[in-house]
């Protein structure tokens, strides 16, 4: 390892800053602790590092997790050991599923205390273990800069993930000299980002080909940034597109090629193109159940090849044809270039009977929802109205439950990092922090945190540090007094037993008033329950850019997500509402062969 | 299920055998037996841990191993084209009427004493596994007192190595420059 500069004295507090600093850290969202307080002195006078006092450290985590989805910099955490430590595991589990680059920086017990059950010790390399793509432990002051080299040179690069540096206390108090290193020595650690020649071709046969094909993406080319590409490969073989939950802004939504989201929850074209195709060309996707429902019964006539960065996720769950190992915006990137190549020499795929098949189940089918019998407000047409009216140049953070599904399905995205969500672990809480995070990164667009009244309550104490560090974001509630997506499933699963799903007691008084909240947290606090008021309130929370904004939509507690397919069934059971299977038969399929 | 042996090269760091150790819990692997041991780099420690699975999860095993940070190479050993051994340590009832009875199965299958008592013997044993199965199948109707044994290790046959130039594998990558910084 040869290191640049000759070495500074420095307390290896001022070492881990200087690191930070150099490793291009601009924001940290963090709470101090006895045995990290060392770090905060130095970083009390950094002035490139602009640190964020959350009020707990799982905002700190889903902050560092916002900022880095809607940037595509490494968010960095801070916190202490013990239980400020503990707090992040939500967030590192959160980032390791969806593959966010993250770095949580904690303090730890003093070395010689280490393993003696000391005050606030807990063993947070070792918990975090299987859920980051690497950790650390520092005991040693000379190791801080290296260490946090490698953090973030691991976070950032490869499959993104979560980093976890674990630094003794008497590590950062003891004397060392800084020096940040030119090159890391990483011998098992090699990701492989360029696509092979010989897998590229065999893979441009397949595409041209196939009489059936669909660009199965998944947020592996957000996080790699291959939109345009995307655009152009779709562009140059006409074939249709489905975006999963993690990869909605990948491609238009607006384009006619684009079938909508694949899965549990997806619209029936994109459930359907997937079913019924001869060659699934997925992209930074991994097969995940919500997408393939049953899997057995997924896309039973459909060769695969499958791209992605991670070699391990390439057959996991799925038999592939063609693997690709590389980098999604390099794999896509060659695609377009054998295909363009394939198309000066006259060769061209025929998709012109299954663009047409699915353009009529896309027409046949849309989505959709019915207005509430009783005049209460639809919580998809909040979403909906929200969506048109901040428009497409917006960030839009969601929780985890119905509201995420109606954010997915009925806001129409256009860029990519424009959609934050938590879609692997499904961590409820995500949006008010993950909200504060994206604001943090991009001041200046307006970012709208979609949560559900539930969510809400998880992580709400985040509009303290919103008002306080002056963080305007817009947050809407779409409050139906329950626990919606566990409701949808009683009522569908379990006979309408409601057990422990309502939120509210029988009474007139809601609890908590979030209009109150708000206020009480020095935000706009606004209130909505009926649909002509829908627009009016959502261009005044758009007018209000010094304070964050709250809003409590009232909606109808019985509203459903729909298309779905039951979990564990097969997609060809999807359902685009209540009981309502769609019908489109083989032979509408024109010129291709039945299946 | 079938047996697959794998040497796996890791960085002599801490923490590595928890790492391995949690990787094959948490993904519902079964390891049959784990050894860790030094190699002729100071600074890379070999693993040979044997795990019973089908084929398909063999693959997603080693990908997984793959994917540590501190893991520098896995490889499968092939049955027949490598060396494997165990190392047996075995307390057997021996008392002056059957010592020379046990003393020749020593010999038969040229175990070695390390200890003598009064009423028992010890044997050190090494090879296979079927060697070491039945080399305690004969010691039963003695008496087994006590039984202690090592992990596989194995080693392939001929004149390749697979820790060979290790470092040939990691050579240093240049730390990225941030824009914000210098």
């Amino acid at each position: 390892m040869s290191e640049q500069d000759a070495g500074a004295a420095v307390t290896g507090a001022q070492s881990l800053v200087r690191a930070l600093e150099c490793a291009g850290t601009e924001n940290i969202f963090g709470i101090p602790g006895g045995a990290i307080l060392p770090a905060y002195d130095p970083l009390f006078d950094s002035v490139k590092i602009r640190h964020i006092l959350v009020r707990h450290e799982q905002g700190a985590g889903h902050a560092a997790q916002g900022y880095a989805a809607a940037t595509g910099k490494v968010g960095v955490a801070m916190a202490t050991s013990g239980p400020g430590a503990t707090n992040l595991v939500t967030p590192l589990a959160d980032a390791y599923m969806d593959s966010v680059p993250m770095v949580a920086v904690t303090g730890q017990v003093s070395s010689r205390s280490i393993g003696t059950d000391a005050f606030q010790e807990a063993d947070i390399r070792g918990i975090t273990m299987p859920i980051t793509k690497h950790n650390f432990l520092v005991t040693d002051p000379a190791e801080i800069p290296r260490t946090i080299a490698e953090a973030f040179y691991i976070a950032s690069t490869g499959r993104p993930g979560p980093v976890l540096v674990d630094v003794a206390k008497d590590a950062m108090q003891a004397q060392t000299s800084f020096r940040w290193p030119s090159e890391l020595s990483l011998p098992g650690y090699r990701p492989v980002t360029r696509p092979h020649a010989k897998q590229i071709r065999e893979a441009a046969r397949l595409m041209l080909e196939a009489r059936r094909p669909v660009l199965y993406v998944g947020g592996g080319v957000i996080r790699s940034r291959a939109s345009r590409e995307l655009l152009a490969l779709a562009e140059l073989t006409g074939m249709p597109v489905v975006t999963t939950l993690m990869a909605r802004g990948a491609f238009p939504d607006s384009h006619v090629q684009h079938l909508g989201m694949p899965g549990m929850h997806g619209t029936v074209a994109a459930v359907a193109g997937l079913q019924r195709s001869d060659l699934i060309i997925s992209l930074g996707a991994r097969f995940d159940d919500r997408v393939t429902g049953n899997l057995d019964s997924f896309a039973p006539h459909a060769k695969v090849i499958h791209a992605d960065i991670d070699p391990a996720e390439i057959g996991k769950n799925r038999h592939v044809d063609v693997p690709i190992v590389g980098d999604a915006r390099e794999v896509i990137a060659d695609l377009v270039v054998a295909l363009r190549t394939a198309a000066n020499a006259g060769e061209q795929g025929d998709y012109e009977a299954w663009v047409q098949f699915l353009a009529g189940i896309k027409k046949r089918y849309p989505l959709g929802y019915d207005a509430p019998a009783d005049g209460s407000l639809a919580p998809q047409y909040v979403i909906e109205r929200l969506g048109r009216i901040a428009g497409p140049e917006a960030v839009y953070a969601s929780g985890v439950g119905q509201h995420q599904m109606w954010a997915a399905q009925f806001i129409g995205y256009e860029h990519p990092c424009t959609w934050i969500n938590s879609g692997g672990l499904g961590t409820m809480g995500f949006a008010v922090p993950a909200a504060m995070g994206a604001k943090v990164g991009r001041p200046e667009a307006t970012v709208w945190a979609i949560d559900g009244d539930g969510c809400f309550q998880m992580t709400n104490q985040e509009l303290a540090t919103c008002s306080i560090e002056n963080i305007p974001i817009k947050v809407a509630i779409i409050n139906n007094e329950s626990l919606g997506m566990v409701r949808q499933w009683q009522t569908l699963f379990y006979k309408e037993r409601y057990s422990n799903t309502n939120l509210q007691r029988e009474s007139h008084r809601r609890i908590p008033d979030f209009v109150k909240l708000a206020d009480a947290y020095g935000c706009v606090g606004l209130s909505c329950d009926s649909a002509e008021d829908v627009d009016s309130t959502i261009t005044k929370a758009m007018e209000i850019n010094d304070v964050p904004v709250v809003v409590d939509f009232r909606v109808h507690r019985d509203a459903m997500v729909w298309p779905m397919v039951a979990a564990g069934t097969s997609n060809d059971d999807i359902k685009f509402a209540r009981d309502m299977a769609p019908t489109y038969e083989d032979d509408d399929l024109e010129g291709g062969e039945h299946p | 299920m079938s047996l697959h042996t794998l040497s796996v090269l890791v960085e002599n760091k801490p923490g590595v055998l928890a790492r391995i150790a949690g990787l094959f819990s948490r993904r519902g692997f079964n390891i049959d037996s784990l050894a860790v041991g030094p190699t002729e780099h100071p600074e890379v420690s070999r693993m040979t841990i044997v795990v019973n699975v089908e084929q398909s999860p063999l693959e997603q095993v080693t990908k997984q191993l793959n994917k540590l940070v501190e893991v520098i190479k896995v490889v499968e050993l092939d049955r027949e084209m490598s060396i494997t051994r165990e190392l047996l340590l075995v307390k057997v009832r021996a008392d002056a009427a059957s010592r020379g009875q046990v003393l020749e199965l020593v010999q038969l299958f040229r175990a070695k004493v390390v200890d003598v008592a009064t009423d028992a013997v010890t044997i050190q044993i090494v090879g296979n596994q079927g060697k070491l199965e039945d080399f305690l199948r004969v010691l039963e109707p003695y008496g087994v007192r006590e039984l202690v044994q090592s992990g596989v290790v194995a080693i392939g046959r001929g004149s390749r190595s697979v820790s060979e130039r290790p470092e040939r594998l990691g050579r240093p990558v240049p730390v990225p420059v941030p824009s914000a910084t210098g």
